[in-house]
């Protein structure tokens, strides 16, 4: 069902839709900012139009809805353990644009499809949560999605575009579900649009071409002597400052740490909170006794973009696709102005000059 | 013919007797020392027609313009009057002939760092301050000065000033953003005060020792620590360069608000009426309130403000200078 509706309508429709899901956008904080007077774009629940940011790409990714920064895995009180409850028992809508849908996409492998079990965690939140597209045709300055194959999705149950026929606001609804909330609606005639600009038809867009594009290099051939040409990375030992800010913003970064706290005045009650751990903050693989696998920032660096565009695709086969996304997050919060699409690329020149010199 | 000029008036109209006999200089006041390129042609033809084609930039960050000749002040502050028009009245400054130049040299120009308008450690935009501010002080004959830094570095170095205003931000914690990475704590112990230590994986903040320098939400990778939707000041006061006892400003008012510092500094000009020695040409304020206490000081600057709830006031001062003689303040 595709229909164009009113600023009003869309409100009376996700009030509607509020009661049966919880729904999640992009919001605009105004002065969260690290820098002062400047905002950040994060994701929370929200009722109405106005609460949405629908013009800038978020800050952070909406991966911490699935994947939260911080939560209790298990409480215990002496002996006995307990699994938390989830906070809230209602099935969830996140509205994303598609690299983040994506994303999620790539993580559901990480957590579900990586090893013997699934994660109990991810799994019993991630299965209340269904997608909503907002529509993204342009793209943004560091975006490179189109590059990553990762600019299409056609996994949402309902799609939102503010660029057919403004002020009118553009929805396509796939779900049967959705489309009996979306008729239950009790609507004033006066605050609908005209029957002619309602039903006018639309198609909903995807980004067709990036500002930036990436060459990616073929996975089965990448020779080993890239891991250890110091040469290649060693720029990132000082250019890098390992402030963690590509690995916190980036949809697909997933991994974590747990740690055990006990309630101070009783050693024997506590819990297991388990949060993000990542490739470019500290502690990241520490092991028993302080050793680091990766210690200066050019290994992780390497780590990291192996891990994007080089170990995952391998792990998970072909039609998983990359890693990355090309949501360019990591570019947009670089405090050194590092820029990932450019490793990449000089990454894929390298390969292909030695698989050149190789065929000389 | 000789020259006979009343001092006391072109003083206050911002020239100055300088070293060469039968030349003047004109100061410039730019407050917040930040100002549209509009102005250079009128700073540059002043320099060019009357002076000497140069131009000092002052530490105050204005301009002065020396080497110019007494007689042209009428025809130098005709000009003057587009930058006190542009720079002065149109941020609510009462002047009543801009034609006649500056009408007060006391209150020096109010100068700021640069601020959040560049500065990304700056806590708020400083120079915004410096222009609410500048209505409040000038015009004004006696001897203050002001400075407006955005966060504890103090590169305007507010501690050299009567009054030094310093931004801060009190951080705002998000225990659930938290990752316990240590970034805050690194560098609050590095660069700061080392208010944050690691509890439990994560962190713990003593209110007491936080500056409000906003290096935690600098270093944060995931947003745990925001900025406080009020932006906060620091008031250090009585700082001073000079001969005599050159110290630096102690801490007056700690996490006031805007409202109060403006308060403070406008109730200086009442007590300095009543207390300066008059017997002098001038008292700087902090010999004043060296010689009248801190007491009869705070009790003045605080009549009929309304303090904001998380202020803290200082119940001493203590300075951190130095004299040149043990017996400097001892009778004779």
């Amino acid at each position: 069902m595709k229909r164009n509706i009113t600023k009003n309508e869309f409100n009376l429709f996700f009030n509607l839709l509020n009661i049966h899901y919880d729904i999640f956008a992009p919001v605009r904080k105004k002065g969260q900012g690290a820098f002062s007077d400047t905002d950040i774009i994060y994701y929370e629940k929200v009722v109405t139009f106005d609460e949405i940011e629908w013009a800038e790409k978020s800050t952070y990714s909406p991966k911490d809805i699935v994947f939260p920064v911080s939560q209790t895995i298990i409480n215990f009180i002496e002996d006995r353990l307990f699994i938390p409850n989830m906070k809230s028992s209602k099935p969830i809508y996140i509205l994303m644009r598609p690299c983040d849908i994506n994303g999620i996409k790539r993580i559901d492998e990480i957590f579900l499809n990586n090893g013997p079990s699934e994660d109990f965690y991810y799994k019993r939140i991630r299965e209340k949560i269904s997608f909503a597209l907002i529509e993204c045709i342009d793209g943004f300055e560091n975006c490179f999605c189109v590059s990553m194959n990762a600019n299409k999705n056609s996994d949402w149950d309902f799609a939102i575009s503010l660029d057919k026929y403004r002020p009118f606001i553009s929805i396509e609804i796939k779900n049967a579900k959705i489309e009996n909330i979306f008729h239950s609606m009790v609507t004033d005639a006066s605050n609908i649009a005209a029957p002619e600009v309602a039903n006018k038809n639309f198609e909903i867009c995807f980004p067709e071409k990036n500002l930036k594009k990436v060459m990616l290099p073929n996975i089965n051939e990448m020779p080993a002597s890239i891991y250890s040409d110091s040469e290649f990375w060693d720029e990132y030992k000082n250019r890098c400052i390992a402030c963690g800010r590509c690995n916190t913003t980036c949809v697909t970064c997933s991994c974590f740490s747990t740690n055990d706290i006990r309630y101070d005045d009783s050693q024997n009650v506590g819990e297991r909170q388990r949060v993000w751990a990542s490739c470019h903050i500290s502690k990241f693989s520490m092991m028993a006794g302080g050793h680091e696998m990766r210690k200066d920032n050019a290994s992780r660096m390497r780590f990291k973009t192996f891990h994007k565009i080089y170990d995952y695709k391998k792990r998970f086969g072909e039609e998983k696709g990359h890693m990355c996304v090309g949501c360019g997050r990591c570019d947009d919060n670089c405090p050194e102005y590092i820029s990932f699409s450019m490793i990449i690329n000089k990454l894929s020149a390298r390969i292909s000059a030695d698989i050149n010199e190789g065929k000389k | 013919m000789s020259l006979d000029i009343n001092r006391k008036i072109i003083q206050k109209n911002a020239y100055r007797i300088t070293k060469k006999r039968n030349k003047t200089a004109i100061r410039i006041r730019v407050p917040g020392g930040h100002l549209e390129t509009k102005y250079f042609p009128i700073i540059a033809q002043i320099a060019d027609q009357f002076g000497n084609g140069s131009v000092h930039i002052t530490t105050r960050q204005g301009f002065e313009i020396p080497d110019i000749d007494y007689k042209y002040i009428p025809e130098i502050n005709k000009l003057l009057s587009t930058l006190i028009v542009g720079l002065e009245c149109s941020i609510g400054v009462s002047i009543n002939n801009p034609e006649e130049g500056y009408p007060a040299a006391g209150t020096r120009n109010i100068s700021a760092c640069i601020g959040n308008r560049v500065c990304p450690f700056a806590n708020f935009d400083t120079t915004s301050l410096a222009l609410r501010m500048e209505k409040e002080v000038y015009p004004n004959n006696f001897h203050i000065k002001i400075a407006i830094t955005g966060c504890p570095n103090d590169c305007i170095k507010a501690h050299l000033q009567d009054f030094g205003i310093i931004g801060m931000t009190e951080p705002q914690y998000i225990y659930d953003k938290c990752i316990g990475c240590e970034a805050c704590i690194n560098a609050c112990k590095k660069f700061v005060t080392g208010a944050l230590t690691l509890h439990n994986h994560k962190v713990k903040k003593d209110h007491r020792r936080c500056i409000g320098c906003g290096e935690c939400i600098l270093k944060c990778p995931t947003s745990a620590w925001i900025r406080s939707n009020k932006t906060f000041f620091r008031l250090i006061i009585l700082g001073r360069t000079g001969k005599k006892n050159p110290r630096l400003a102690a801490t007056f008012l700690n996490w006031a608000t805007e409202e109060v510092v403006i308060q403070v500094i406008k109730n200086i000009y009442a007590l300095i009426d009543k207390e300066i020695d008059k017997s002098l040409p001038k008292e700087h304020l902090g010999y004043i309130i060296d010689r009248v206490g801190f007491n009869l000081f705070k009790n003045s600057v605080l009549q009929n403000i309304c303090l904001n709830e998380e202020i803290k006031i200082a119940q001493n001062l203590f300075f951190i200078g130095y004299q040149y003689e043990k017996d400097i303040f001892m009778e004779v």
